[in-house]
């Protein structure tokens, strides 16, 4: 996947406004089934895969025993007994390895990643542009739901996912049938002006809408308190790995905190740069850049949990100057729904 | 890829257009289409002084930001403040709208240090064919 193919902005905007493409191939999957899988699946990921019907999908994360992100993932629930998990592409063996070292369940397990080209048709005309490779109706599956279909007659998977923060498909097949489905979703993507989209603007996308990405937001130096994830945590559940970790830190409460913001002064935050207020450090950036849709510098930190509330006026330590900025309310950019 | 005849070039993109004891420097077109979508420049203060290769700007684009160096010793006597509010000049023309700074030279005979239009040319097609 190249960082662009005509420009992040042109292609940035092309998935807000209408619909954009692009092959997000790198990404793992595994694959748990057998008897055994649910329990599996329920104790190396923190949300509950057994309030999943099969044709669902949760996002939810493998935490460390100390609570932290080994990665955040897709649980795509396939039977009753069969689940496909996509990962990040380069978490894929250590998630692999992670899952297998804590399977006393029974359950079956493998790294089907070359079983499975996965492209990403996002934006408002995404439905559209799909619709005549498949041949199912694509608006019976509703956000966060997958159906099993056939793409240009091969079988696959179509899900409504994504991660630009916009309406759109994530669709999961063959690797023999890349060339022809790419092919075929540009022929019918060219009267909306369909672009190819590349890693450089599903990074502006996913930050705009406030998506983490492993190795910014969430790491094994992060917990999902930290990372603003609690949302997926269940810890109505008796057990998961990392629950006591992160059972501990809700009672200490946590130190540093993930914020966005939005440069106030002319600079931009980029990651690892230095968060001051009054000349001492509180936190750093982990993601930054311009906005190309809403046209702001804007960014993600990490910052002392004292400070991370919105309207906070901090300084970005930008090269030799410090530029002010100041914490917002996130997301910084909301889809209107249909 | 665009090359005046009239500019000397640095292996570091830079260009500079010499009249009189002075200088005009910006980007190459190269260098421009290398960034992606420019969003902010930051200029030096007029009266800095800078030797060759020194850090003279700094350019943002989407993607990510870069560093714009002296390309020969001088002392900055104009800065370009369109590109302040119009930082997509230099996508757009960089060697005329988009210069960066004029500055007065130190030493004449650095130029002889830098690369003609068809030294340059050849050279960013040795770089990417590398």
């Amino acid at each position: 996947m190249p960082i662009e193919y005509s420009g992040i902005v042109g292609e940035h905007l092309a998935v807000r406004n209408r619909v954009g493409l692009f092959d997000v191939s790198h990404m793992g999957e595994i694959e748990i089934d057998g008897p055994g899988s649910l329990a599996l699946v329920r104790q190396v990921a923190c949300n509950d895969a057994g309030r999943l019907q099969p044709g669902q999908i949760q996002y939810s994360a493998l935490l460390t025993e100390q609570g932290t992100f080994v990665d955040d993932i897709l649980v795509h629930r396939l039977e009753e007994n069969r689940f496909l998990l996509c990962v990040n592409a380069g978490n894929t063996g250590r998630d692999y390895h992670h899952i297998c070292r804590q399977n006393r369940f029974g359950a079956r397990v493998a790294d089907v990643s070359d079983q499975y080209v996965q492209l990403a048709v996002q934006g408002p005309e995404a439905e559209p542009v799909l619709q005549p490779l498949v041949d199912l109706d694509l608006a019976e599956i509703g956000y966060y739901r997958f159906r099993p279909g056939h793409i240009q007659g091969v079988p696959g998977l179509i899900a409504r996912t994504g991660y630009t923060g916009e309406d759109g498909f994530e669709i999961y097949f063959p690797p023999t049938a890349a060339e022809a489905v790419w092919q075929a979703l540009s022929r019918s993507g060219q009267s909306r002006e369909m672009l190819p989209a590349g890693l450089g603007a599903r990074n502006t996308l996913r930050l705009e809408a406030k998506m983490a990405l492993y190795g910014h937001e969430i790491d094994e130096n992060t917990t999902p308190w930290e990372a603003g994830l609690g949302w997926m945590v269940r810890m109505d559940r008796p057990d998961f790995t990392g629950r006591a970790a992160l059972a501990a830190q809700l009672e200490m409460g946590v130190e540093k905190k993930l914020v966005g913001f939005e440069m106030r002064g002319p600079g931009i935050g980029r990651d690892g740069y230095d968060v001051l207020r009054s000349g001492q450090k509180i936190g750093w950036v982990t993601s930054g850049s311009p906005a190309p849709f809403l046209k702001k510098n804007i960014g993600l930190a990490y910052v002392n949990e004292g400070e991370a509330f919105p309207g906070n006026r901090l300084d970005i330590q930008v090269r030799k100057r410090l530029v002010p900025a100041e914490v917002v309310k996130t997301p910084f950019y909301r889809r209107r729904r249909r | 890829m665009r090359l005046p005849e009239d500019c000397r070039y640095s292996k570091q993109h830079e260009w500079i257009r010499v009249d009189g004891d002075g200088g005009t420097v910006g980007i190459t077109d190269h260098a421009q289409k290398e960034l992606g979508d420019v969003v902010f420049v930051e200029l030096p203060e007029i009266g800095q002084a800078f030797a060759a290769d020194e850090v003279l700007a700094n350019v943002e684009s989407v993607k990510a930001v870069s560093e714009v160096y002296a390309p020969v010793a001088g002392e900055v006597v104009a800065v370009n403040s369109a590109l302040g509010s119009s930082p997509e000049l230099v996508n757009q023309d960089p060697y005329e709208e988009a210069w960066f700074v004029r500055v007065k030279l130190v030493d004449s005979s650095e130029l002889d240090n830098l690369l003609t239009a068809d030294q340059y040319r050849k050279y960013v097609e040795e770089e990417s064919t590398g």
